[in-house]
């Protein structure tokens, strides 16, 4: 048995997790599960409160600017800056992404057209010498997609078929194990992976092979670096931490190194409450660590993850808006049938919303199954209705695909924690698909042909049956498309922007998981209905394309619990799943979907022409797996039942997500029956099998008195599709959007 | 057997306790002034479902309803007394707790309707027939009927009045409502709801003149004297 740490690895149990890396081993033979209420939570000290004025009154000045500072001297790298404070003396917990907060960094990997065309945007200009180096000797990522992409992939991105594929920057939603670093320090990981490296001499060395060593060797590279930029700070993290304090310093650490050398869309944090609270309890017992201290270490760690900052294009921040970096933390969840894994750690990060005022950032995910304390789902409840900050996801649909230590990358995405990673892929507009299949693989915008082997259809009343089997063509010449874009990108990816950091903190070799998504569902199933059950006469242009439709007669629409067209959409994302898993992936990756736009839909209904349903050009998608807007007139749990009713299991593992608003007079007349409410509705939900539930409990007159006032709410944050966002960081036509979602108990 | 449905709200939370079903029921004989479901009155553009139907819906979605329960209101529910009956025996049968969100004017069977009822909801038109009159168009002695069955089976209550600025938003009614509440013994809570403007549209839709026009609305924090007397 390793008994080289018996000093930092006092008083814990198990044998096993000590031989080799083993977070979840460590967590179940440790941890300490609570079934209490909120009752010992306590607010900030005054440390905290220095730390927050300082970060609030920046982050004002930063919404006025736009970005608060770009650092154009130096570029992305684990230890590629100088230490930076807040507020050195009150800080608990440090660490900067660059020498000042706030500060943001140059990422050429990725791409130079992206930072150039951001540094412009803002007024800056990246330091000469490096613009120079990364255009004479380095390519860079996206040089490398555009470079093998093919003209159907790039015709596909340019009408927006294919739109936020990750071929210009990071692409993110990789967790690296962080925990591991507070665990075992950086010379037990480089250990491993030395082992691990040598291991590989002893088998065939084919491209694989020789790719997996020399990402080895970059992983054990920046295990040194991830320690030496410890080492600015005053830090020795090459041995494991020794009190709670240790623990959060060396795990924040590992995620800065993260986002130090990483700009993905979604870097997220993992599951590290729980993990913590190993070490906290250790030291409230030894009497190293009170209530207040502890909830002060969280509240400080907190802090930082808020401001973790990337630098984005404007058109970036069209697509994604807020700001949001998704630093992910899933909380909660079960250990199996009848242990949770709640612990009163799981609290305090809750409670910082209470602390530090409700805040997007990180993205609090509650991992629900009905056999949580019932305490603590109450608790969930009440941060919910007072922060709408808080998003809630199926541990019982994940726990038996992932087992008990997973997290959410991003939205929606669950993974095994250091044991899988993700190929993000952006989405598919499947609303736009159906048009080509109606048009003759013609974009019904621009006008060009996108699809070829495709004539436009001439009839005068669309005929479904007619309509499915070229939709099936069309479906499947589009997954052939977006899966060579996605192999593409992620081969170019890992030769020109890996993630050497994070993937240190992954067991070696882990299982890869390639993320598709889907767009415009709502919006294809309903077509698909109206086709199917009512009349759909297409209105056409000169060049024989639909322009519009014209509908006579009622149909069903998905978002009322009507399972004739609740089935077209269960059959369609199957569907489309089957077609991209008949095609081999990158490494070997396995497929999976999401149903998911975050705020995009807003982008991709203006780029979609009228749809069958309806739909008139330009307008919005719904969000995410949602039911359009209005459509859902059947109250809240129609609504919700048709959601639940698309697969998960080995169809849209890469998740499902639903947001749902509700006034909070609708929701009951008191605090009490309002939680109680809550609580009754998510058991409600999940118990059905849905996956994904974002809750804003608001009123829409709120909502547009912020639209005209937004300094009256500086702090209103509101769930969007798998995120949370400040409402006054919107844009205007997004804040609409949001405006005109549907609003359940709204008279 | 079939009813005359206007709507159904799957997910209501404020109707009764926990997570519920509400079943709008057509028909209504009372035309109080400040009605704001004018469209409920008759049985125009009624969806009609039969009691099986409802018990249906109910069972698939008992994971939400089993804390909560199904709730019928309306229109006045006690106007297809068979139906309702039919409805609220399937549904208990399921083991789901059943209300009644009524104005008590009914056409009788008051007896077995309340058999397979766990909550009242009852709303006070008016305490003496003259106000009761005055606000429905109709006399107290129906209500008095169905009050007396529900008094006879000690149901349990929900009482709600609404406040209407010029009707009864007086120091002196609400001292006489609860003079008037003391001969019911079983009254869980009282619910005063504040005069609003949400039907006027309906109104306008239907080509029905609005009697209330210009009467201001009220809010929550004009109930809380009122609530300060009941209580007192």
């Amino acid at each position: 048995m390793n008994n080289k740490f018996d000093l930092q690895w006092r008083a814990f149990q198990g044998t096993e997790w000590k031989d080799s890396v083993n977070v979840a081993k460590f967590i179940e033979e440790n941890y300490t599960e609570y079934t209490g209420d909120d009752s010992f939570l306590v607010g900030p000290t005054e440390k905290t409160k220095a730390v927050l004025a300082k970060v609030d009154e920046l982050t004002a000045l930063e919404l006025k600017k736009g970005v608060l500072d770009i650092e154009v001297n130096r570029v992305s790298g684990i230890d590629n800056f100088e230490p930076g404070y807040i507020d050195k003396d009150n800080e608990v917990i440090v660490g900067l992404q660059t020498d000042a907060p706030l500060k943001r960094i140059v990422n050429p990997y990725g791409g130079m057209r992206m930072v150039e065309q951001a540094l412009s945007a803002y007024g800056y200009e990246l330091n000469s010498d490096i613009k120079k180096h990364f255009n004479t000797y380095r390519r860079t990522h996206n040089d490398g997609v555009f470079s093998a992409y093919t003209s159907d992939i790039r015709k596909a991105r340019h009408v927006g078929l294919l739109t936020g594929l990750p071929d210009a920057y990071g692409r993110g939603r990789i967790i690296g194990d962080y925990r591991r670093i507070a665990l075992y320090g950086t010379d037990y990981l480089m250990e491993q992976k030395q082992a691990d490296f040598k291991k590989l001499e002893e088998q065939e060395l084919n491209e694989y092979n020789i790719r997996l060593r020399e990402e080895l060797t970059l992983q054990y590279n920046a295990l040194k670096d991830i320690a030496k930029m410890a080492e600015r700070y005053g830090f020795n993290i090459t041995q494991p931490a020794a009190n709670a304090k240790e623990a959060v310093q060396w795990l924040y650490f590992g995620y800065l190194a993260a986002i130090k050398e990483n700009n993905g869309a979604a870097m997220s944090l993992g599951r590290t409450s729980t993990f913590l609270d190993i070490y906290i309890e250790r030291d409230i017992k030894e009497g190293r660590l009170t209530e207040e201290t502890a909830q002060e270490l969280i509240d400080q760690f907190i802090i930082k993850l808020r401001i973790a900052r990337h630098l984005r294009t404007p058109e970036y921040n069209e697509l994604f808006a807020g700001d949001p970096t998704w630093v992910t933390e899933s909380i909660g969840g079960m250990l199996n049938e009848t242990k949770s894994l709640v612990t009163k750690n799981s609290f305090r990060y809750l409670h910082t919303l209470i602390n530090l005022s409700s805040a997007p950032e990180p993205n609090m995910t509650i991992l629900w199954s009905d056999k949580l304390p019932i305490n603590f789902k109450n608790y969930c409840s009440k941060i919910s209705i007072l922060t709408d900050s808080i998003q809630y996801e199926n541990d019982e649909e994940m726990r038996p695909i992932h087992g008990s230590d997973y997290a959410i990358a991003c939205c929606v995405s669950a993974m095994t924690v250091g044991k899988q990673m993700q190929f993000f892929g952006a989405r598919c507009n499947l609303a736009k698909a159906l048009l080509y299949s109606i048009n003759g693989g013609f974009d019904e915008v621009k006008g060009d042909k996108v699809v070829e082997g495709f004539e436009p259809m001439t009839d005068e009343y669309l005929d479904y049956d007619k309509v499915m089997e070229s939709y099936n063509k069309m479906m499947d010449k589009v997954a052939k498309t977006y899966v060579d874009a996605m192999n593409i990108i992620h081969y170019m990816h890992d030769k020109y922007a890996y993630e050497a950091g994070q993937m240190a903190l992954h067991d070696t070799d882990p299982e890869k998981l390639m993320a598709f998504g889907i767009a415009g569902f709502s919006v294809a199933v309903d077509s698909l209905s109206a086709i199917k059950y009512a009349k759909v006469k297409p209105i056409r242009n000169e060049n024989g394309i639909a322009v519009d439709f014209e509908i006579e007669g009622d149909f069903p629409k998905y978002g009322n619990d009507d399972d004739r067209v609740d089935q077209i959409g269960v059959e369609l994302a199957q569907s489309f799943y089957d077609k991209l898993a008949s095609h081999p992936l990158y490494k070997g990756a396995k497929p999976t979907l999401s149903i998911l736009t975050i705020t995009s839909n807003v982008v991709y209904g203006k780029k979609t022409g009228s749809t069958p349903d309806g739909r008139k050009a330009g307008v919005a998608f719904a969000p995410g797996a949602n039911p359009m807007h209005g459509r859902d007139t059947n109250g809240a749990i129609a609504s919700l039942n048709s959601v639940a009713k698309i697969k998960y299991k080995s169809c849209c593992e890469d998740g499902i997500s639903n947001t749902f608003s509700i006034v909070p007079s609708a929701l009951g007349h008191t605090e009490e029956e309002r939680i109680q409410n809550l609580t009754n509705l998510l058991d409600g939900y999940f118990t059905r099998g849905a996956q994904h539930l974002n809750v804003n409990v608001l009123n829409r007159e709120t909502l547009i008195d912020a639209m005209e006032n937004p300094d009256k709410y500086p702090t209103l944050t509101i769930r969007v599709s798998g995120y949370a966002v400040r409402f006054n960081r919107l844009s205007k036509e997004q804040q609409l959007e949001v405006i005109n979602r549907t609003f359940h108990g709204t008279i | 057997m079939q009813g005359y449905i206007d709507s159904i709200e799957t997910m209501g939370l404020v109707d009764g306790p926990g997570i519920r079903m509400v079943v709008f029921l057509k028909g209504c004989q009372l035309r109080c002034l400040y009605c704001h479901n004018p469209e409920t009155w008759d049985y125009v553009h009624s969806k009609i479902m039969t009691s099986d139907e409802i018990a249906d819906m109910v069972k698939n979605n008992m994971s939400y309803y089993k804390n909560g329960g199904v709730t019928f209101s309306g229109g006045e529910p006690l106007l297809q007394p068979k139906f309702l009956i039919e409805c609220l025996k399937k549904i208990k049968q399921l083991g789901i707790h059943t209300a009644l969100d009524t104005a008590g004017h009914g056409i009788g069977q008051y007896e077995e309707i309340l058999d397979y009822t766990d909550l009242v909801i009852l709303d006070i038109k008016g305490i003496t027939n003259e106000g009761y009159k005055y606000v429905t168009g109709q006399n107290l002695d129906e209500f008095n009927k169905f009050i007396e069955v529900v008094k006879q089976k000690n149901k349990k209550l929900w009482i709600r009045q609404v406040v209407v600025p010029g009707i009864n938003n007086t120091v002196e009614y609400m001292k006489d409502l609860k003079k008037y509440l003391k001969q019911f013994n079983n009254i869980e809570k009282v619910e005063l709801l504040p005069y609003h403007l949400y039907g006027v549209e309906k109104y306008k839709k239907l080509g029905i003149p609005y009697r209330l026009d210009g009467v201001e609305p009220l809010n929550d924090e004009d109930m809380e004297p009122f609530y300060a007397i009941l209580k007192d």
